[in-house]
């Protein structure tokens, strides 16, 4: 994309000074610090966290209201449009990044760390002689009683669930593409209740997990495993979903044009994104 | 230079955003212009320098004579815990992306950064981290006081304070990470026409494969102490061997991050000494392309070298010969670097301006730093060494000496472009020969003491360790005064130094920056310069060899 001689808008747009950053500093550091007192007990910390939710939320629809009308205003040439795809591709690879860490700690842990427990050696012998290495590990070194999540069932469904919701969102781009905006509106309705019902089903997973099966956070390196990487996942389909939801309200105000639809494009990269995380959560977390 | 200055005046037209350019503290505030936000990240960088100076200055002082002086133990700890924090993540990082966000889109002809607004937050959520990691001082228990690395078990076991930290290094991220789309996004898609990648200013190749770097390793720290914060408060078992965990796991994560995050605080020093080498040598840059190639050589292998920090961890032979050997490798590139500045200095028409002085101390000490590294790469030696001050000595030679006078080096090159003055020469040597000196006799001491076993992060050590502390901490106490010379040098450029600057104040300066008014005028390249202005600027070096 544009690197050599590429395009270069006669005026690259350059937004006026504005508010949103600083707000989304203060929302931030309310964040930070109300989590921070909140999980040792301090009840400040729960007022910090509500107002800082509060304020990022009205922080993104005030900055992305901006983009919003800067965008319907014909303000964002081709050149801005390249700085887009370049920064939503930064971005999704720092994202896969941060899931890289937790698959590390999986790997790590499945490979490396239960084994050398289990070996027979004196450690073992002397401080945890009824240990046996396995995944997932049904005897932890604490004495752990939990079940492990099948694979089939829940998670079988839910990997239909955002297969399909893939292709809905292809088929509502196809749609914008072909100025099928009717298209375009349902795909996209569907893709999100698809999401919808994702989330909702892994709640239900979670409470089952958590309740039926006594898989707690504290169901030692898997319980851990488990929870990280298909908790932030979720956490990412919620957003993916929120976003999508921005995108058909977008839709329904008749936005987006056969040849400019960055903000779609950026949420379907964002959606297919999370998709491919849950293959291989699937695959690495559930089936293997 | 006022054509420059009437082309910003003639485009005015579009969006009319420069009416709304506000005064006083909203200018600061709502700031979209690369170079006022360039100017609070360096600002940002030298109030965390002194931060991390003092508290730097508070272990030396408790170091001066073994016994406990004038901290308990628990503060000593989080002081050097805090200092390390504060100097990477508050000085050294910000200053580096202020320096790419005041200089970038001047080198290479854009009119600001790809996306101005968050380029603000980038930098607006490094206070709040700080505010952070400062009110942790103050809660039961105090701040983190595990070192920088926060190292399970006893980063799990810690106070509120390390939640603080914890929350803290999450807003640097964040931080980093817009910061670094930026600058990548800037680079690759805002250069004027006819400056091809290979065209670029060195300084814009080593900011765009340190901001990759950053994309890459920071959010691999956000997912570190993320696992550090559930073991800490919901029960996890991550870094825990009683649930098949294990602690070993946080440092192998920890320094995935790490070791590349040592190159982003040397690469864009390597920069910054190219750019300034060549001009003051009156000579193009020796070997530009394999400077490149270096540069991206270092960040792959930067990726493949995190173990020889664990290698008294414990981990098998094999593992150990593969990172021993893979960080003596990376020797090459950084060799094929220094050997490029000095080729470039050879036959070269050499002056010894302030910023060509901290730039060959740099190449000089930097050496020094690199071979302690070597000397530390032998696993079987590291195993002695691990541990000790000759550690502390390394990467303090690579951090201070490297990173550190290399931004002093770009303060003192570019403040001629940025406040429209010439700082006063004679202070500017006199703050480096201080500098230098006292570096030395901080830092030299320091091998010799952890060669003779002394190990670091300790508030109180055996007597035979105390001339060479002494010497140390009365090194410290010299080198953090003559900072103020350098705070006193960068307000009297401001207020008007020895004179106004051209343009071009040095002779041999051939990059697009100079190519502006001095002061650099709030908006530049609204519109592309045209090829040959880009061409006039890359070839006036040659021309002028010629002639």
């Amino acid at each position: 994309m544009n690197v050599e001689n590429g395009i270069h808008d006669a005026h690259y747009y350059v937004p006026p000074p504005s508010r949103w950053p600083i707000v989304g500093s203060a929302a931030l550091f309310l964040l930070g610090l109300g989590a921070a007192l909140s999980i040792n007990q301090v009840v400040l910390g729960n007022w910090a966290l509500l107002a800082g939710f509060a304020i990022l939320f009205w922080m993104l629809t005030g900055w992305f209201g901006d983009v919003v009308r800067e965008s319907e205003a014909g303000q964002y040439g081709q050149q801005v449009d390249y700085s887009f795809r370049w920064g939503m591709s930064w971005f999704i690879f720092s994202e896969v990044m941060f899931f890289a860490a937790f698959f590390g700690a999986l790997f790590y842990t499945r490979v490396i760390s239960v084994p050398e427990l289990g070996l027979a050696g004196d450690t073992q012998r002397l401080l945890w002689p009824a240990f046996q290495a396995g995944w997932p590990l049904e005897t932890g070194p604490k004495a752990a009683d939990y079940a492990a999540m099948h694979p089939l069932g829940l998670p079988a469904i839910n990997t239909a669930l955002l297969l399909t919701s893939g292709a809905t969102l292809t088929w509502a781009h196809w749609g914008l593409l072909q100025q099928k905006r009717r298209v375009l509106s349902r795909g996209l309705a569907a893709t999100i209740a698809l999401g919808v019902l994702f989330l909702g089903l892994q709640a239900y997973e979670y409470h089952h997990a958590w309740t039926a099966l006594n898989l707690t956070l504290a169901s030692g390196a898997y319980g851990a495993t488990f929870y990280l990487l298909t908790g932030f996942h979720g956490m990412h389909v919620l957003v993916g979903t929120l976003i999508l939801i921005t995108m058909w309200l977008r839709v329904q105000r008749g936005h987006f044009t056969p040849m400019q639809h960055f903000g779609f494009e950026a949420a379907a990269w964002y959606w297919h994104f999370v998709d491919v995380v849950w293959l291989l959560l699937f695959v690495l977390v559930y089936c293997l | 230079m006022s054509t420059v200055i009437k082309a910003a005046d003639t485009v005015d037209t579009h969006g009319g955003h420069h009416a709304e350019h506000h005064a006083g503290w909203a200018r600061w505030l709502y700031a979209t212009n690369h170079k006022d936000i360039g100017t609070l990240y360096l600002w940002f960088a030298f109030a965390m320098f002194i931060t991390g100076g003092v508290m730097a200055l508070g272990i030396r002082a408790e170091l001066f004579q073994p016994g406990l002086q004038f901290w308990q133990p628990e503060f000593f700890n989080q002081l050097t815990t805090l200092h390390g924090i504060i100097m990477v993540f508050g000085a050294i990082m910000p200053a580096f992306t202020g320096l790419a966000n005041w200089m970038l889109p001047l080198m290479l002809g854009a009119p600001d950064m790809a996306f101005a607004r968050m380029n603000n937050w980038s930098f607006w959520l490094l206070p709040p981290a700080a505010a952070l990691l400062l009110i942790s001082l103050f809660v039961p228990g105090g701040a983190a006081a595990g070192g920088w690395t926060l190292y399970p078990p006893l980063s799990a076991q810690a106070g509120m304070g390390m939640d603080l930290a914890i929350f803290s290094i999450h807003l640097l991220g964040l931080s980093s990470i817009m910061g670094s789309i930026n600058i990548i996004t800037t680079i690759l898609n805002m250069r004027a026409p006819g400056m091809t990648l290979l065209k670029m200013p060195l300084f814009a190749w080593t900011s765009l494969v340190t901001a990759y770097l950053l994309i890459a390793v920071a959010p691999v720290l956000a997912g570190a102490v993320t696992m550090l914060l559930t073991d800490r408060h919901f029960g996890t078992h991550f870094f825990n061997a009683a649930g098949g965990g294990d602690p070993v796991l946080f440092q192998h994560i920890f320094w995935f991050f790490g070791h590349p995050e040592v190159y982003i605080m040397a690469l864009p020093a390597f920069g910054i000494v190219s750019q300034i080498i060549p001009t003051f040598a009156r000579k193009p840059l020796f070997g530009y392309v394999s400077m490149v190639y270096a540069t991206c050589s270092i960040a792959i292998l930067s990726f493949m070298v995190w173990g020889h920090h664990m290698f008294s961890v414990g981990m098998p032979a094999t593992a150990q010969l593969f990172f021993m050997f893979l960080t003596m490798l990376i020797a090459v590139p950084t060799g094929v670097k220094v050997f490029n500045w000095i080729a470039t200095m050879w036959q070269g028409s050499l002056t010894f301006e302030t910023p060509m002085l901290f730039a060959i101390g740099f190449v000089c000490l930097f050496t020094v730093g690199g071979f302690s590294g070597l000397v530390l790469s032998i696993a079987p030696v590291d195993t002695q060494m691990h541990d000790t001050y000759y550690v502390v000595a390394h990467f303090h030679y690579v951090l201070v000496a490297g990173a550190l006078f290399s931004l002093f080096a770009a303060v003192y090159y570019w403040l001629p472009k940025w406040t429209g003055f010439m700082y006063h020469e004679g202070r500017g040597k006199l703050h480096f020969w201080w500098s230098m000196v006292w570096f030395n006799v901080t830092f030299f001491p320091m091998h010799f003491l952890g060669l003779a076993g002394m190990p670091r992060r300790i508030p109180d050590y055996a007597l035979q360790f105390t001339d060479f502390n002494t010497v140390a901490s009365v090194g410290a106490f010299c080198f953090g005064l003559g900072q103020l010379l350098f705070f006193y040098n960068v307000i009297h450029t401001i207020r008007g130094g020895v004179g106004p600057a051209p343009a071009s104040p040095w002779e041999g300066g051939n990059t697009l920056e100079w190519e502006v008014a001095s002061p650099a005028p709030h908006h530049t390249w609204e519109s592309p310069p045209d090829i040959e202005t880009v061409r006039r600027g890359l070839i006036a070096q040659a021309v002028e060899e010629k002639a």
